[in-house]
């Protein structure tokens, strides 16, 4: 009997080896762009046209927008057209997926766009090339003059569907255009769309401005600025671009930011010869003090869900960056490198805090995690300062200047963009110098 | 008569787990249901442009007159596309850099002895001493190489006792995978995001079925990322076939699971 049961023991043990699942596990892949291959969308042969708009060329024009905003991301790499193996309407209704992994391509983009009663249709297809299968399929209709926001949007839906997070294209930058000499520069608010295009200015110059930042619709921004040498808070309405003073500020006032509710602004100034952190409530104009030290408290930025604070300050001694709870309790510390620790920026996910580290004459932009941890420096200049997140919390803004030569010859300002992974600079072209960017939050939310 | 009947029972019951251990197609296999696409109709607003602060309209117009207009776009991607990234190594990248060229140095300070000596030099060699030391050290090294030899050989049969595969061949699948895998950086690190695909191969190492094991938690609210990163892994393997396996022992390798872990990765 004991023998049965043991060469029955044996024989299932036996058996279970034979049959075991072969396991491996794959902990690294590559980082290269991802291959895409975006097709011209198709026009259709009954679209009216349009006074100053050239509606059969609208097609390869949203295409090229599409390729230009994937190629900034260094995470995909858009293919070259001209290996294109099938005509775009062919290919939007029935792609030949296997002539299009002959060119290594592992998802396409397809459309169509009909002009019809003075609207624009456009309908986008975004295909699995190896799995042989469509993904993605949306259509928008808008006024034709939009078809620039077309093309960021069909951008922002596809970098979702293929990388997980929302996408920032179809968002605006606001900043500080600058002109002339650098010892008298001529300062004023622009705005322009993330990759560069319809810049337009918001004030005249005549005044210095400084620091603008978007409220979360977008539809606001507060900004400093300087007149008759008092510095003032201002509101501007984006849409209407009417102007409010919030209110003129003894001494130094620095860098009002927007409450993630947009409920209150919250900046630093002076009084009594001290800095301090302060918030105002925009629907009573009621002033409430946040931090009572001391030393020098600025540059505070809120964490995305309202219940904390990030700043700055000098309290022990050399500036390092704090956070505390938004009513002003629980201050620590979380910065303890060598160097100046300024300008800290909470991410919109709420995982990193961005920030400008000085140390031995050099200025990095770095990240760190909201307990102090994880510092990791993603690019160092010989002045560069003021990150600004992109609303999915993958890419930083900033400004970078370079020296000037004698009577501040060889001056520029410029904006420039890095990854959170440190991968992937980008120089932002402007029409002027610029500085002090700030990135808003997607427009098609 | 009792006696037999248990030993009935316990016979029938073994044959029964024996069954459902052994015989595949015992256990059902989940079917894999593509994943439902709606189309989606957006309404954009039409007041989306910018006007013109009213004051500056004029000014700018007038400015735009007398200066070219600069063309704005973003810097042409393909001067920095393939550049090493001008990253700031962290201190202990830059350490590591270091040894990395201490090996090196280290390299070309080769001892005499263990020179090897072109056919001309070989010619001039005649003190018999050093040629019997030099085939003294030969044979020991012949027996540092195949105890080594053994040895891998001994870990390679263990794990080919364990799951089919021998160190070598495991590692050379890892590798294949591993070119073919573009990990989807915008994956959040600090979720539990391991997918794991169960592959039928045909004796070429083509896929005849792809299977993910957690495919329910594709379609669950709040589980986008999983099912991208379970689309990036199966495009992985879609892309790597024909998988590097062994020519023999097909009925070992045949059905073969994949755990892709982007964890260290997205950690950075």
């Amino acid at each position: 009997m004991k023998k049965i049961i043991i060469l029955s023991l044996i024989f299932i043990f036996y058996s279970n080896i034979s049959h075991s699942l072969i396991k491996v596990d794959i902990t690294r892949g590559n980082l290269d762009p991802l291959p895409v291959a975006i097709s011209p969308l198709h026009v259709d042969v009954k679209s009216e046209n349009i006074e100053d708009l050239k509606v059969k060329e609208l097609g390869e024009k949203i295409s090229e927008i599409v390729e230009k905003n994937f190629r900034s991301t260094g995470l995909f790499n858009p293919l070259e057209k001209d290996a294109f193996v099938q005509k775009p309407d062919i290919a939007h209704l029935k792609p030949r997926f296997e002539d299009w992994r002959l060119i290594k391509a592992q998802a396409l983009v397809t459309g169509k766009i009909l002009v019809k009663d003075g609207k624009l249709k456009v309908e986008f297809r975004l295909w699995d090339l190896t799995a042989s299968k469509e993904i993605l399929a949306l259509a928008f209709t808008t006024t034709p003059s939009n078809w620039r926001r077309v093309a960021h949007i069909i951008s922002d839906k596809i970098y979702e569907r293929l990388t997980g997070e929302s996408g920032y294209f179809d968002t605006r930058i606001i900043y500080v255009a600058e002109n002339g000499p650098k010892t008298n520069r001529i300062k004023k608010l622009a705005i322009m769309d993330q990759d560069g295009a319809n810049t337009k200015y918001l004030t005249l110059g005549n005044e210095l401005v400084l620091t603008p930042r978007f409220n979360q619709s977008n539809q606001l921004v507060t900004y400093l600025s300087y007149f008759r040498n008092l510095p003032r808070v201002y509101l501007l309405d984006i849409e209407t671009g009417i102007q409010e003073v919030v209110g003129n500020f003894p001494g130094m006032t620095f860098a009002p930011r927007f409450s993630p509710d947009g409920k209150k602004i919250i900046m630093s100034f002076a009084k009594d010869g001290n800095s301090d952190i302060y918030t105002m409530n925009l629907d009573t104009r009621e002033v409430e003090k946040i931090t009572e030290h001391s030393s020098i408290d600025t540059s505070p930025s809120y964490s995305p869900d309202g219940k904390y604070i990030c700043f700055n300050s000098d309290r022990s001694g050399l500036q390092q960056i704090y956070v505390m709870k938004s009513d002003g309790s629980n201050v620590k510390r979380i910065s303890f490198g060598k160097g100046l620790y300024g300008t800290p920026v909470w991410s919109p996910r709420g995982d990193l805090i961005a920030f400008t580290k000085v140390s031995k004459g050099r200025f990095y932009i770095g990240v760190m995690r909201p307990d102090g941890t994880g510092e990791r420096l993603l690019t160092e200049n010989f002045y560069q300062e003021a990150p600004s997140w992109s609303p999915n919390g993958r890419v930083l803004i900033f400004y970078r200047e370079t020296k000037s030569g004698p009577k501040g010859k060889g001056f520029s300002a410029k904006l420039w963009s890095i990854d959170i992974t440190g991968y992937n600079e980008r120089k932002i072209r402007t029409e002027t110098d610029a500085s002090d960017p700030s990135w808003s939050s997607l427009l098609s939310n | 008569m009792t006696k037999s009947l248990i030993y009935s029972i316990i016979f029938h019951s073994l044959m029964v787990l024996l069954t459902v251990l052994t015989l595949p197609f015992m256990i059902r296999q989940p079917i894999d249901l593509p994943p439902i696409v709606s189309v989606e109709l957006i309404q954009i607003s039409d007041k989306t442009n910018i006007p013109y602060a009213p004051k500056a309209r004029k000014v700018i117009e007038k400015v735009k007159k007398e200066e070219k207009r600069v063309v704005s776009e973003q810097a042409p991607p393909s001067a920095k596309a393939k550049e090493k990234p001008d990253r700031i190594p962290m201190p202990e990248e830059e350490k590591e850099e270091k040894k990395l060229v201490k090996k090196k140095q280290n390299q070309e300070e080769i001892k005499p002895e263990i020179r090897q000596s072109s056919e001309f030099e070989k010619k001039e060699i005649i003190n018999t001493n050093e040629i019997a030391a030099l085939i003294d050290k030969a044979k020991e090294e012949k027996a540092l190489k195949e105890t080594t030899k053994s040895e891998l050989t001994q870990s390679s049969v263990k794990n080919s006792f364990a799951t089919g595969l021998t160190l070598s061949e495991e590692d050379a699948l890892r590798a294949q995978i591993f070119s073919c895998w573009s990990v989807p950086l915008g994956l959040p690190y600090d979720n539990n995001l391991l997918v794991r695909i169960k592959l039928q191969l045909k004796k070429d190492g083509t896929i005849l079925k792809s299977e993910i094991l957690d495919h329910e938690r594709m379609n669950k609210p709040g589980q986008s990322f999983y099912k991208i990163l379970a689309e990036s892994a199966l495009r992985a393997v879609r892309i790597c076939q024909p998988l590097k396996v062994p020519p023999t022992g097909y009925n070992n390798w045949k059905d073969i699971q994949l755990n892709f872990d982007p964890t260290e990765m997205l950690r950075g």
